[in-house]
C-alpha cells in the first residue's frame, strides 16, 4: 500500500473499531430473526387496505402515510440531478452535425420492439403501483430505461429528439412540482399539506386510493425524467469528442 | 441464524469501506460505496422478516393473513432509487476531478492544486 | 467480492451479479417492491452511467 493509504487505513481503522463496537452492542439488543414485533407495521398491515382502499401497502407508506418523506426523496433526487447536470453540461462541446446511424435494419426493428416491450412494462409496473407490487419509482427507472433502447438501437441523431433538455427539464421538474402542488391543493382545500382530496375509489382497480394515484404519476414522471436526463448528460459528454473524432 | 444474519451485514458493510479505503481508482470507490448502501438495506428488510409470514400485498389474499413489515420495505425501495441519482452525482464528480488533473487515483491527485 | 476487484470493467459485471443475487436475497425475504426496484437499477441504470464513467477516462488516457 503506497503512503497515502497506510495514512489512510491507520485513521479509519480506530473508527471502523469504535464503529464494530457499537454495531455488537445494536444487535446484541435486536430481535432475534423472524421474529418481527414492530406495533406500527402489524397495524398498518391491518388497517391499510380498508382506510386506504389499496392493496398494496407499501405503496400506501410511500404516498399516504409517509408522503411527506417521499416528497423529501424526491427533492434529493432533484438536488442531485441538478448537481450532475451542472457538472456535465459544460464539458459538452458543441454538437454539431454529427449523425452515427445504425445501418443495420434488423436491430432498428428489434430496439422498436423491445423499446415499446420495456416502456409499456414501465407504465404498467407504475400505473399498477396501488395494487400489486410495483410502483412509480421502480416503473419510472424501466421507462427511462426502455427510452435509452432508441439511442442503443437507432443511433444517436433519433436519440436527440428523445434527450433534448428542452424536453426533459420541464418533464422533471414538472414532476417535482405536481407532486408539491397535490400537497399544497389539499392545503387550500383546508385540510392537511397532501391530504387525500378525491374519493377513495374502488379496491383492487386502477381508480384506488385517491390522491395517491396522483402522486404515483407524479412520482412516476419525476423519476423517469431524472434518469433520462442522467444518461443525457453522460451521453452527451462522452459522444461528442468520440463522434467528432470519426 | 441471527447471528449468521447481522454477521453477513456488518461483513459486507466493512468489505464495502475497505474497498473504498485502498481504493486506486474513482470510480471503483463509488461501486464500493453501493456494496455499502446494499448491506443497509439487506439490514432494514432483514429486520422486518416475519417466519412463515407473506409479502404485505392484500390482492386476492385475506386481509388479517401475516405479512411482513411494511414499513422497512418503503424505506428500502425509495431509497434503492435515489441512490442512482447520488452515485450518478459521485461519478460526475469523478469525471470532472479527470478532466481537470487526467487521472482517477485518489493518490495521485494533490487536493487544491486544480 | 465486488469491492475486491480493482478494475472497474470488471467490477460492473460483478455488481449486476451482486445485483441480481440482492434482488433474490429480497424475494425470499417476501419484500416484491424492494426487489423490483433493485432488479431495475442493477440492470439498467448502474451499468449505464458506470460504463460511460469508465469509457470517458479512459479515453482521456489514451488520448496522452
Amino acid at each position: 500500500m503506497s503512503g497515502r493509504q497506510r495514512v489512510r487505513a491507520w485513521i479509519a481503522a480506530p473508527v471502523l473499531g469504535l464503529f464494530a463496537a457499537l454495531l455488537g452492542w445494536g444487535f446484541s439488543g435486536a430481535p432475534a430473526f423472524g421474529a418481527f414485533h414492530g406495533a406500527y407495521g402489524e397495524l398498518l398491515n391491518r388497517i391499510a387496505v380498508p382506510q386506504r382502499h389499496s392493496t398494496n401497502v407499501v405503496t400506501a407508506i410511500v404516498f399516504d402515510y409517509r408522503g411527506f418523506d417521499t416528497m423529501g426523496e424526491e427533492f434529493i433526487l432533484f438536488a442531485s440531478v441538478v448537481g450532475v447536470v451542472l457538472l456535465l453540461r459544460e464539458m459538452r462541446e458543441p454538437a454539431g452535425d454529427q449523425d452515427d446511424p445504425v445501418t443495420s435494419d434488423a436491430i432498428r426493428l428489434f430496439g422498436l420492439v423491445m423499446m415499446s416491450v420495456v416502456v409499456v412494462a414501465g407504465l404498467w409496473v407504475a400505473a399498477f403501483g396501488l395494487v400489486t407490487p410495483g410502483g412509480g419509482f421502480q416503473g419510472g427507472v424501466a421507462i427511462a430505461g426502455g427510452i435509452v433502447l432508441v439511442f442503443l438501437a437507432a443511433g444517436y441523431r433519433p436519440w436527440t429528439r428523445f434527450g433534448s433538455q428542452h424536453l426533459l427539464d420541464p418533464l422533471e421538474g414538472g414532476g417535482a412540482a405536481a407532486y408539491v402542488a397535490l400537497g399544497l391543493a389539499a392545503l387550500i382545500a383546508g385540510a392537511p399539506f397532501l391530504h387525500n382530496l378525491l374519493g377513495l375509489g374502488v379496491t383492487g382497480t386502477l381508480k384506488s386510493g385517491g390522491s395517491m394515484t396522483l402522486l404515483n404519476w407524479a412520482v412516476a414522471l419525476e423519476v423517469a425524467a431524472a434518469n433520462l436526463v442522467l444518461y443525457t448528460e453522460f451521453l452527451e459528454s462522452y459522444l461528442v469528442p468520440h463522434l467528432s473524432r470519426r | 441464524m441471527t447471528i449468521l444474519v447481522y454477521a453477513v451485514v456488518a461483513w459486507v458493510f466493512g468489505i464495502g469501506i475497505y474497498g473504498a479505503i485502498v481504493s486506486r481508482n474513482l470510480i471503483h470507490l463509488a461501486l464500493c460505496l453501493t456494496v455499502t448502501q446494499s448491506s443497509t438495506y439487506i439490514l432494514l428488510l432483514t429486520l422486518g422478516y416475519k417466519r412463515g409470514a407473506t409479502a404485505p400485498i392484500f390482492k386476492d389474499v385475506k386481509l388479517g393473513t401475516a405479512a411482513v413489515d411494511p414499513v422497512v420495505q418503503s424505506l428500502t425501495l425509495t431509497d434503492v432509487v435515489v441512490s442512482v441519482t447520488v452515485i450518478a452525482l459521485i461519478l460526475a464528480l469523478a469525471l470532472d476531478v479527470h478532466r481537470q488533473s487526467g487521472s482517477v487515483d485518489p493518490d495521485e491527485i494533490s487536493t487544491l492544486n486544480g | 467480492m465486488v469491492a475486491l476487484c480493482l478494475d472497474p470493467l470488471r467490477q460492473i459485471f460483478l455488481s449486476g451479479v451482486y445485483g441480481l443475487l440482492l434482488v433474490l436475497l429480497f424475494v425470499i425475504l417476501q419484500a416484491p417492491d424492494v426487489a423490483l426496484s433493485m432488479l431495475v437499477v442493477s440492470t439498467v441504470a448502474y451499468p449505464l452511467i458506470v460504463l460511460i464513467a469508465i469509457s470517458r477516462t479512459r479515453r482521456e488516457r489514451g488520448k496522452e
